[in-house]
């Protein structure tokens, strides 16, 4: 705009252009246009960063559940066990090389190994403890077969074919174990994954909340841009900015969290490796680690978290804006 | 430029406060919109902003009746138009010069195409000094010479300002009246909203009168 010369005012006369002077690189200081209140700033930022953390702590179980249910069907889909019980009128060396040589005739079992005896006493050691002469004890012997394919119809004959041949036998089927294994681990999953879902809803109505609510504080704010040109787009965009900011803050510092506690735990667990509750907790959910596609997950929480507050603000703003006009 | 026919505003189920507004402004004219305290020049100035909708008559703007105006339009007139609050109306969280620069921020313009000509507008309105300040920290005539720098950054076809000297001493109310005569003579239309019968005195210009909801010109 050119101003004219003879502006006669006090102040201007005495700050009139000064031709060369030069300007610093910005005079702006990048501030949002929209102010939202820091308290109400600060407090959405606590509490989406308590969301993403159990969210992402959930995402985490779910996914420590699937690796966990991966591994027990990986270890045990295709093998089988046939356990000979000892019996006091039959000679147990024999049944067990019968119950071998049976198994072997089966199509669909690739190898059949007796267990010795003395890996079979040293199952029972967790419960029973180190260095008992387990000589008198009835302990059963295991015979442990691979099967060359997980689809075996044969086996039912199979079981009849051994109780018919040797009594004191039984053929265990670990692919019912694991199908009930599955199914829990795929609850746990799917309960986390529910969890996950519930929370990101949560974190969208707060954000819904904390939007109406920054924009009736700066209902005046708002008009003014009105009334300076601005078309609701832009201000929702001003609003969506600020949220997405305030949620990628409180996502990453919920989804910090929550990556310190799983690697905390992880430490912790294989501290307490050489415990007997440790062996089980490790047979249960296998080796406590999310590894490196648990921790993509964690932080993919939290950006959808982040991504989340900036559309749920920018529908806000946008419902606002159409109820005020 | 502005045409109001037959318009009436009342507030709800409430009696009219504005009644049979006939009236136009002409494109580089100068008025002044007077009347008592109450009268309802505020409220005339937010029907011309299009920030209220009148219940009866017809608004014309720029050519076109503002009762069937898509939302694109009507932000486009606004930029056609600049606006002095009586309260300012200055954004307390932003610097003189970014509340200043607003009106340009808003239409997507880069801070560099446009730095020179806030700080060049903030020193001719004497303000060069204080375009680092936050509103809370200006005087009363500092605040009312940004709310005018806001309103002329964008050279709007059309100003109304508010009350602009009621905030101010008689010497800056009289130094504020030369710059609007002076946007007049750069090609703005000016309408000023004020019921300082001194300041109206200084500059001979029809007047739009408003009492008791009437309006009549005053030429």
């Amino acid at each position: 705009m050119s101003m004219p010369e003879h502006l006669d005012m006090d102040e201007a006369e005495e700050e009139r252009p000064r031709g060369s002077q030069r300007l610093p690189a910005s005079l702006r200081r990048d501030q949002p246009l929209v102010p939202v209140d820091s308290v109400a700033g600060r407090a959405l930022v606590v509490v989406i960063a308590i969301l993403t953390f159990l969210a992402a702590l959930s995402a985490g179980a779910a996914m420590l559940a699937a690796r966990a249910s991966e591994q027990w069907r990986g270890a045990v889909a295709n093998e089988m066990t046939i356990q000979v019980r000892p019996d006091p009128r039959r000679n147990i060396e024999q049944d067990i090389a019968r119950a071998v040589e049976l198994a072997r005739a089966v199509p669909s079992v690739a190898e059949a190994r007796p267990m010795p005896r003395t890996e079979s006493d040293k199952l029972l050691e967790p419960w029973l403890g180190a260095g008992l002469d387990l000589v008198e004890l009835p302990v059963p012997r295991l015979i442990v077969l691979r099967l060359s394919s997980a689809v075996a119809n044969d086996l039912v004959t199979f079981g009849q074919t051994l109780r018919r041949e040797v009594p004191s036998a039984t053929l265990d089927d670990h692919r019912l174990w694991v199908r009930r294994l599955s199914t829990m681990a795929s609850t746990i999953i799917l309960a986390g994954v529910a969890v996950v879902l519930l929370v990101l809803v949560a974190a969208g109505l707060a954000v819904a909340f904390a939007t109406r609510g920054a924009m009736a504080g700066s209902r005046d704010s708002v008009e003014v841009l009105h009334f300076v040109g601005a078309t609701d787009e832009f201000i929702a965009r001003e609003f969506q900015t600020r949220f997405v900011a305030l949620g990628l803050r409180g996502g990453a510092a919920g989804g910090f969290a929550a990556i310190l506690a799983i690697a905390l735990l992880g430490l912790l667990s294989s501290a307490w490796s050489a415990t007997p509750e440790a062996d089980q907790l490790q047979a249960l959910f296998g080796a406590f680690e999310i590894g490196w596609s648990g921790y993509a997950v964690v932080v993919l929480v939290a950006a959808v978290v982040a991504a989340i507050a900036g559309l749920v603000s920018r529908l806000t703003v946008r419902h606002y804006l159409r109820a005020m006009g | 430029m502005v045409r109001f026919e037959n318009v009436g505003l009342r507030y709800g189920m409430g009696p009219e406060v504005l009644k049979d507004i006939n009236f136009s402004i002409a494109p580089r004219s100068f008025q002044y919109l007077t009347g008592p305290s109450g009268a309802g020049k505020t409220t005339l100035i937010r029907l011309v902003l299009m920030a209220l909708k009148p219940t009866r008559g017809l608004v014309n703007l720029f050519g076109q009746d503002v009762s069937r105006l898509e939302a694109a339009t009507l932000t486009d007139f606004r930029r056609r138009m600049g606006v002095v609050f009586q309260d300012f109306r200055l954004l307390d969280h932003l610097t003189v010069y970014e509340n200043v620069a607003l009106p340009l921020r808003v239409i997507g313009k880069e801070e560099t195409s446009y730095r020179a000509e806030v700080v060049e507008l903030l020193r001719w309105v004497g303000l060069g000094e204080r375009m680092h300040a936050v509103p809370a920290v200006l005087s009363g005539g500092e605040k009312q010479r940004a709310a005018i720098a806001r309103a002329l950054i964008s050279r709007p076809q059309l100003l109304l300002a508010d009350e602009p000297t009621g905030n101010v001493d008689p010497g800056l109310g009289r130094r504020l009246l030369r710059l609007f005569m002076e946007l007049q003579s750069l090609g703005t239309a000016v309408v000023i909203a004020t019921h300082d019968i001194a300041l109206m005195e200084l500059y001979d210009a029809p007047r739009l009168v408003l009492a008791d909801g009437h309006l009549h010109v005053d030429a």
